[in-house]
């Protein structure tokens, strides 16, 4: 525990990545196989089983600190984090632990199905003998969650130099189901394994914002226009009969999408073609919401799949016949991937993003206006002799995303916020005007600069009219003009109206309360 | 409210906290005829009064930081009667003159503490626990979360952060407040390590301390002249401003730590963005915020800046009579744009 307790504190003082990826192989040098394979699980978050309920830790806490509870939940709320509360509250200990990480993951899985009693004494008989940096780490075995500022990714590039392997490899190594419990560290990174070359992503190409005149852009038949989709970008290899799909943070998901399975045996070897994953249902894309929830879960159940079917809305073709081909314009890639897609089809797996009819950019400018009616973001413009370039690069791609809706609104309310903005009033409650009275419709808490958080954050403890736990309304004073990419009936809300993405556009400090929107022009956007 | 009954000594109202009898103000925030000031930060030592009353190691930075003002001064511990009122000041342990001001009449006693530690930091007078009826207390690290470690265990920590960015050929960017937090950290520094430079905003205040008395070791103004090459493997001393402005630029490769108990709170450091935070705080912990209140004998506190509405529910569940006074003090801010002196200079 203490190597792992150092870890954490060198990672947590650095912001360089460099700096971090030092710390990490600097701790794989220092300890056994075992718990090298566990800290590589608990970075690839696979925390052991939860075996204490969060709620009795909390009391627990409470009571080795002599605190009241009220108070300890207090704390956590001005702290944002559970883990660090409870190691901030205990009282400083003498010693650090002598047990090794796997032995203190031990004794966490040991606790499962045993009585509470049992429960309390272990862990706070651990508490006793543990630094600060020790107890958080420990507490964040307990309650999951765990974020060191250290990405999958980080951590893999440092077992790669730590083994003298290729990062990809490693990766492809890392994939799939396996937990400390049913693998070794030398089965798992050091056996032979000949799957690990062909899983190789290319490094994808993402395009900037438009900012100027879209007529800069010359002549429209230059340039292919499609549809922004609001989906996940991403990468499917087939290779040697294996399907591989990576995410554009070059993540490998393929387990995530069975969906996509099939595509193993329906394309051929040496494939790869850059796309949207998408969920679509009865011939039109879904909300992005219900992806995101798909994401984050771990099993993919049949009803999972029910709600939020993917497609692969295919975007490009990198590679075909084993053969790089991101050096050929996009116009040629593009006919190639028509010409794969209709010798292979794939059931209706993997869809072409359409390529827009456009003469005229005024033209492109209505169907971009139309995006939302189609559930896409904007759209995205294409050079047609362009290469497939790698990163973010300007000139010949651009996306061109829709203007957010907005509204002017009063802030009602204001709320401190967790963590990072403890201690700043940076969640605000806003309304417009029904008649006379300011109807609620939207909370936000994105959108400003910090100097204008702190600005804010002075103004609302001197113009707090009442208190409601950690809420306090002010006065109806500053009006924001609020940005949202959707707006839909409700009748959860008293509004009558739930936004999508609702956030701060900026602070209107050039208007009055009175010259707000009301709710009838907000209703007027639906 | 009971705060604003009319027999009590002193009141909370929209200027500041008034002793009616007396006719003055501790530590107003609007214009008033007679101040009396705990100490010179600028939430509490404000521009404009007609006249101030401090003590005497205190006015040096007051005058400093306010100009041309009508100050009087007083030592510690000595009683001066306005309108038959009795006032004396007793050190706070903030900084540098800072001081608790305990005001009695017709053997009632309220003492305002403004801002205090219990520590011994070396450069303030060393606080005094004064028994009294009420009390009025700070709140700025008022939650059972905020345990400061002992100063030189924190210090010693800084001097191994600058020795390791020395050694990998870094300069050392350090922020605290000019005025008190500045000087408690320069005279823990090492000086085996390397030179000491400071901001301007800094440098100025130490100019004061220097001429009143204060032992500080040598340090070197930062200027525009200076090239980059010669801040290598030292230590530069700045206001918490200095961190987010094109001053930083005039160093090369660096490495950023911020000062402030705010840095108990893994998130406060994270949103800073800097590469370290050391807990060093001129405010009271929560343990010696409740030593300090239970030693003072009060039967009733008035909680202002901080944590306030939870510190007074903790202490009337622990059977002291507490309220919330509404104040227009800030304490030790989490935000490095508002240090209190750097406008002021």
């Amino acid at each position: 525990m203490k190597h792992f307790g150092q870890l954490f504190t060198s990672l947590d003082q650095t912001n360089s990545t460099n700096a971090k990826v030092r710390s990490l192989v600097r701790y794989f040098e220092k300890v056994d196989d075992e718990d090298r394979l566990w800290a590589v699980a608990i970075l690839s978050h696979r925390r052991p089983k939860r075996t204490v309920k969060t709620s009795q830790l909390r009391e627990w806490a409470a009571e080795f600190a002599n605190i009241p509870s009220w108070l300890f939940e207090e704390s956590y709320h001005i702290v944002g984090d559970l883990a660090e509360t409870i190691a901030l509250v205990l009282p400083a200990s003498t010693s650090g632990s002598e047990q090794s990480l796997s032995e203190v993951i031990a004794l966490i899985k040991n606790l499962d199905k045993k009585e509470d009693e049992f429960k309390k004494e272990q862990i706070m008989s651990a508490w006793l003998y543990m630094t600060f940096e020790e107890r958080f780490v420990f507490n964040k075995l307990i309650t999951g969650g765990f974020r060191l500022g250290v990405s999958q990714k980080l951590m893999m590039r440092a077992l790669a130099r730590y083994e003298n392997q290729d990062e990809n490899k490693i990766a492809h190594r890392l994939m799939g189901k396996w937990t400390p419990d049913t693998t070794t560290y030398e089965e798992l990174i050091r056996s032979e394994n000949p799957l690990d070359d062909i899983s190789k992503p290319y490094p994808f190409y993402l395009a900037y914002a438009l900012e100027d005149e879209v007529g800069t852009l010359g002549a429209p038949s230059q340039w292919q226009i499609e549809r922004k989709w609001d989906g996940i970008r991403g990468q499917i290899i087939i290779r040697d009969n294996h399907l591989f799909v990576w995410s554009r943070g070059e993540e490998l998901i393929t387990e995530k999408f069975p969906e996509y399975h099939p595509l193993a045996e329906l394309l051929p070897n040496g494939t790869v073609i850059d796309g949207e994953i998408l969920p679509f249902k009865d011939g039109s894309p879904l909300s992005f919401n219900l992806l995101q929830t798909r994401i984050s879960r771990k099993n993919i159940t049949g009803k999972v799949m029910d709600t939020a079917p993917v497609i692969l809305m295919a975007y490009d073709l990198l590679e075909i016949e084993g053969k790089d081909i991101r050096q050929s314009s996009l116009q040629k890639r593009r006919s190639a991937l028509e010409k794969l897609l209709v010798d292979h089809p794939t059931e209706g797996v993997i869809r072409l993003s359409r390529i827009l009819d456009i003469d005229r950019w005024e033209q492109a400018s209505e169907e971009r206006e139309g995006s939302r009616l189609h559930n896409s973001e904007g759209l995205m413009l294409k050079r047609l002799d362009s290469i497939y370039q790698a990163g973010r690069k300007r000139g010949d791609w651009w996306k061109w995303k829709v203007d957010p809706l907005t509204i002017d609104a009063v802030m009602i309310y204001a709320q401190q916020g967790h963590g990072r903005r403890a201690n700043l009033f940076t969640d605000y409650t806003f309304a417009v005007w029904d008649g006379d009275n300011l109807v609620p419709f939207a909370k936000a808490y994105s959108g400003l600069k910090d100097e204008e958080f702190t600005r804010i954050t002075s103004w609302v403890r001197k113009n707090t009219i009442e208190r409601f736990g950690p809420v306090r309304s002010v006065k109806p004073e500053h009006v924001f003009e609020i940005a949202f990419e959707g707006i839909n009936r409700s009748t959860r809300h008293k509004s009558g109206v739930a936004l999508r993405f609702p956030r701060m556009l900026r602070w209107r400090t050039d208007k009055r309360p009175e010259d707000a929107n009301t709710l009838d022009d907000l209703k007027k956007l639906l | 409210m009971r705060q604003n009954r009319s027999n009590q000594l002193l009141k909370f109202t929209d200027k500041g906290i008034w002793c009616e009898k007396a006719d003055v103000y501790i530590d107003p925030w609007k214009k008033v005829k007679r101040a009396l000031i705990t100490h010179g930060h600028s939430d509490h030592a404000r521009t404009g009064h007609d006249s101030y009353l401090c003590t005497e190691s205190a006015a040096p930075a007051i005058k400093y930081r306010l100009g041309k003002i009508d100050v009087q001064t007083i030592p510690f511990s000595k009683p001066i009667r306005i309108n038959g009122v009795q006032f004396s000041f007793h050190p706070a342990g903030h900084i540098l003159g800072s001081a608790q001001i305990r005001v009695e009449y017709k053997g009632e006693v309220w003492v305002v503490s403004g801002d205090y530690k219990l520590e011994y930091d070396g450069l303030a007078e060393e606080f005094e626990p004064i028994e009294c009826h009420t009390f009025i207390t700070e709140s700025t690290f008022g939650l059972p979360v905020y345990d400061w470690r002992p100063q030189d265990e924190v210090l010693s920590a800084i001097n191994q952060w600058w020795k390791s960015n020395a050694e990998e050929g870094k300069t050392s960017i350090i922020t605290g407040y000019s005025l008190g937090k500045a000087q408690r950290i320069i005279r823990g520094l090492d000086r085996s390590i390397g030179e000491i430079y400071c901001h301007g905003a800094v440098e100025n205040i130490n100019e004061v301390c220097r001429i009143q008395g204060v032992e500080l070791p040598d340090t070197i103004l930062s200027t525009q002249e200076i090239p980059k090459k010669d801040y290598i493997g030292n230590i530069v001393v700045c206001p918490p401003s200095g961190i987010n402005s094109p001053w930083l630029k005039r160093f090369g490769s660096i490495s950023v730590a911020i000062c402030s108990g705010w840095m108990t709170l893994r998130g406060a450091r994270r949103r800073q963005g800097v590469d370290r935070g050391f807990v060093l705080s001129d405010h009271v912990d929560w343990k010696d915020l409740n030593r300090a209140v239970k030693e003072t004998k009060a039967e009733q506190i008035f909680v202002t800046h901080g944590y306030s509405d939870v510190y007074s529910r903790y202490l009337n569940a622990m059977g002291i009579n507490a309220l919330v006074a509404k104040t227009e003090y800030t304490g030790e801010s989490i935000d490095a744009a508002s240090d209190q002196n750097t406008s002021a200079i």
